[in-house]
């Protein structure tokens, strides 16, 4: 088992007076891709947001490769190499979608003066090739806010491939995709994660893409941890099952 | 800033004076609140900044005006200002707004401000860039040796306010209309499921509001005065006080509507009438500024 | 050669001859170029960037400020030329006048982008219509505090240095400034538009939240841009306030009912978001205007009203949004050419 690359310890968080997240702790190995499950209003996005800095946290710590991360602002987090992606799919719609991978070049280094180069060929190549990998180079012209939604969802995943991210959140990756897609997403994710070499932290209602997918999943309910391990392990857990309601 | 230490000082030296501000400013804040109301109940419903908000106090303001002109007693221009904003406000409501609505909310904006600017000149060409104001020919009362007066226009203006302020939250509460309203202020797709239109809804708000700032400017007309141009600072002043307060939260819209009118009765005297409006736009950068700081804590901006 | 190079070169020609030509309409023009640079660096915050704003006019007034206090400050003590009190009457020498009006642009330029970095500080907190209002109360507050700021003679205003020579030369020279101005900026859109700054803004447009998710380093994006297209704002305030030979904080620099105004309905008439949809909207705005200004007579306001609403209501693509839409083969993007630069490998693709 390699070594956490991101670490929750005691995450809580209330919102409005609902209490989202308690005391959430829990491990995602490097180069691993692991689930967090859980029924509807269990805390899962909440937790998403936590981690990449969307809002202060009430108590507990959140580690990203040793470091303390918790009290970082979103942009921050992302020039770290944590990424995420969106329920609702964003990306820039008045944009082509070359421009939208252009954009999304990493900033890491980036100093202000360095907006102003000359685009370089090697980040056209290289948009080219991540829309290729996810099957939109024919498209790559049109404006992103006339795809279909499964294209958009199919950039967006692009977009965040094009910025080198070390960890990726992905919050329901296959949600309202044509069930006949879907493995081809999969498979572009398990690419991603052997070939690239990025954590995948994956939200999933699909049971039988996520059981099938990840090495380690975790389950939320009512805002707490409730189980915790293989898909095995976890698909045979009787408090699983129950928070469920036998549905899935 | 010499004028303001001497000012400062009259303030200290006789106390009574500041019991005097208070009063003006609690009736001049009943009339702030009862328009500022008005704004935050077309915000909340329709989710449109109503830029010209000040501008249909204005026109109220003016036919009150012309009734004085007449003879006629100005304080029935309330009722009578009321029914014309009323049907002003659903022809602006059906000829712009309910095609703005759907739109982003900077086009909304944009569109009332743009409504402003007519009302504006049109009441210029009308009736002149002076400053005018009606005579109700109503006693003052003097108290504390001249110190205070309160006069009897203000006093029923305050009146007037108040039961205006009641009717309308009765109405609110137990009106089919002012339950259709609250509804579709919340979900409209779901109010639209059960039986109520959203565009009916919308053109009855508008409509209300534009009649209660009719009625407010005929008020203000009596109490204090109008002109062509004053609508804008009206306009930011009532949306310093929904912003201050929060929209869903009616009765600090209220609070905070009497709290602008002592907050300008004090400023007026201590800075003089000439700073009104820079007074006004400071203090909106101020509560801008204060929501900001606010919403940072979350990692929020302000929307 | 491209189609924006042509236009440019075209607006050059035209620019260059236009006071010769009609030498009686030289001043009308040249307020035209001056609305040029009012479209054009609104629609860098409105158009590419999102943020709409009610009070790019603070710039304006402020670069008029800044330049009449460097013209006149260098030579002059300030606060006495512009009392009530002076009684003699000051003549600026050739060198005074354009040392002064030189450094006075310079101070202008800066000033104003400087104003813009700390308006960003306070404002950029603010999203839409939030942002619309802060803005208008931004411009409102400046030229009520500057309308009471005697150094400067409050509400009476400056007289501004007077220009060193003949009437005719006096247009000429404000003429080609603003001329100068409108191109410069034009130029210098264009290229901006075209490097990933340019990316930046219309993402941040698009989806702010997202793009701060992807890590760009909005907060300094958007403070620069502001300061950017503050610049020539500034620069135009200081040569207007000259060309005018005299200003005042309510109707000249600060006229938050009119210029400022103007700047938001002349890029939503062209179409917000283009480089020529400013420009289009500039030229048709300012002609018209011209035009039915005398005709309309204590009407123009309401006009100027109405026209605001229509073209919100009906318009709001703007023109060039219009031709856009309705004749995508002339006026559509021209995706680039086809590069086999890299092997597409044999994906099927996502229908």
């Amino acid at each position: 088992m390699s070594e956490a690359i991101l670490e929750l310890t005691g995450v809580s968080k209330t919102y409005g007076g609902v209490r989202a997240n308690t005391n959430v702790s829990l491990n995602v190995p490097r180069g691993s891709i692991t689930g967090l499950i859980g029924p509807n209003g269990s805390g899962k996005t909440t937790l998403f947001n936590s981690i990449v800095g969307y809002h202060p946290i009430d108590a507990g710590s959140i580690r990203f490769e040793g470091q303390e991360i918790s009290n970082l602002h979103v942009q921050e987090i992302a020039r770290l190499g944590l990424l995420r992606t969106f329920q609702t799919t964003r990306i820039y719609g008045k944009m082509n979608c070359m421009q939208n991978m252009l954009i999304s070049l990493p900033h890491r280094r980036a100093g202000l003066l360095d907006m102003f180069s000359r685009q370089h060929d090697e980040a056209a190549e290289k948009a080219e090739h991540l829309l290729a990998f996810v099957g939109l180079y024919e498209k790559r012209w049109l404006r992103s806010g006339s795809l279909s939604f499964g294209q958009q969802k199919l950039l967006e995943f692009a977009m965040a491939l094009m910025n080198e991210p070390t960890v990726l959140l992905l919050d329901e990756p296959t949600a309202g995709i044509n069930p006949t897609l879907i493995n081809g997403l999969l498979d572009r994710l398990r690419r991603a994660n052997t070939e690239f070499g990025i954590t995948l932290f994956i939200i999933e209602h699909n049971m039988r893409v996520i059981m099938s997918m990840a090495s380690t999943i975790y389950c939320l309910a009512h805002g707490e941890m409730l189980a915790a391990g293989t898909p095995n392990e976890v698909q045979n857990d009787r408090r699983v099952i129950d928070a469920y309601l036998g549905v899935h | 800033m010499q004028h303001l230490i001497e000012n400062i000082t009259i303030l200290t030296a006789a106390p009574v004076i500041n019991l005097g501000l208070l009063i003006d400013g609690i009736l001049i804040g009943a009339i702030f609140a009862l328009a500022a109301y008005g704004l935050a109940l077309v915000w909340g419903v329709m989710n449109v900044k109503n830029l010209a908000q000040g501008d249909f106090i204005m026109t109220g303001g003016y036919i009150a005006w012309s009734l004085g002109r007449h003879g006629i007693q100005p304080l029935f221009g309330v009722p009578l200002a009321f029914v014309l904003l009323w049907g002003i406000g659903y022809v602006i409501y059906y000829l712009v707004v309910r095609k703005v609505i759907t739109r982003d909310l900077f086009t909304s904006l944009l569109a009332t401000f743009g409504i402003a600017i007519c009302l504006q000149q049109t009441l210029n060409l009308i009736f002149g860039p002076d400053t005018q104001s009606a005579q109700a020919d109503l006693p003052t009362w003097q108290f504390a040796d001249g110190l205070i007066s309160i006069a009897a226009t203000r006093l029923i203006g305050f009146a007037l306010a108040v039961i205006l302020a009641i009717a309308v939250v009765l109405f609110m509460k137990n009106s089919r209309m002012g339950q259709a309203i609250r509804a579709t202020a919340q979900d409209a797709r779901a109010a639209r499921v059960l039986g109520i239109e959203p565009e009916k809804v919308y053109a009855f708000t508008f409509s209300l509001n534009a009649a209660i700032c009719g009625a407010v400017g005929a008020l203000v007309v009596l109490v204090w005065n109008v002109q062509p141009f004053l609508g804008t600072t009206y306009s930011i002043r009532l949306f310093v006080i929904v912003t201050a307060a929060g929209v869903g939260n009616l009765p600090g819209v209220i609070a905070a509507g009497f709290g602008m009118g002592v907050f300008e009765q004090f400023g007026g005297f201590l800075f003089g009438a000439e700073f009104q409006q820079a007074l006004i736009v400071i203090l909106l950068l101020g509560v801008l500024t204060f929501r900001i700081l606010q919403l940072r804590r979350f990692r929020q901006a302000v929307q | 050669m491209n189609r924006n190079t042509l236009a440019l070169i075209g607006i050059t020609v035209l620019g260059l001859i236009a006071p010769f030509l009609l030498p009686q309409y030289s001043n009308e023009i040249a307020v035209m170029w001056l609305m040029i640079v009012f479209a054009s660096t609104w629609d860098v915050l409105g158009g590419q960037m999102g943020y709409n704003s009610l009070g790019n006019i603070v710039f304006f007034g402020a670069g008029m400020y800044i330049s009449a206090i460097v013209q006149i400050g260098l030579y002059y003590d300030v606060a006495m030329y512009t009392s009530g009190a002076r009684t003699t009457h000051i003549v600026f020498t050739h060198a005074q006048y354009f040392t002064g009006f030189t450094l006075g642009v310079f101070a202008a330029g800066i000033g104003a982008a400087i104003l813009a970095v700390l308006a960003g500080f306070i404002l950029f907190g603010l999203r839409g219509p939030y942002f619309a209002i802060g803005t208008l109360g931004l411009a409102i507050a400046a030229a009520e505090i500057v309308a009471s700021w005697t150094y400067v003679g409050a509400a009476s205003g400056v007289s501004m240095p007077v220009f060193p020579g003949g009437p005719e030369a006096q247009k000429l020279y404000f003429y080609f400034l603003l001329f100068a101005l409108a191109l410069g900026t034009l130029v210098f859109l264009r290229w901006l538009y075209a490097t990933k700054f340019g990316l930046a803004l219309n993402a941040i447009r698009d989806d702010e939240q997202k793009a701060e998710a992807m890590g760009l380093q909005t907060k300094q994006y958007k403070r620069f841009a502001w300061a950017l297209s503050a610049i020539p704002l500034g620069i135009s305030g200081a040569v207007f306030g000259n060309m005018t030979g005299f200003i005042d904080p309510r109707e000249i620099a600060f006229p938050t009912t009119t210029f400022n105004i103007f700047m938001v309905l002349m890029v939503l008439l062209g179409g917000k978001g283009t480089l020529w949809g400013p420009v289009i909207g500039a030229v048709l705005f300012h002609v018209i205007k011209e035009v039915t200004w005398t005709y309309f007579l204590g009407w123009q306001y309401i006009a100027l009203g109405l026209l605001i609403v229509i073209t919100v209501v009906y318009f709001p693509q703007g023109i060039v949004g219009w031709l856009t839409e309705n004749y995508p083969n002339v006026f559509g993007e021209r995706p680039k050419d086809e590069r086999n630069s890299v092997k597409a490998p044999v994906l099927e693709s996502a229908e």
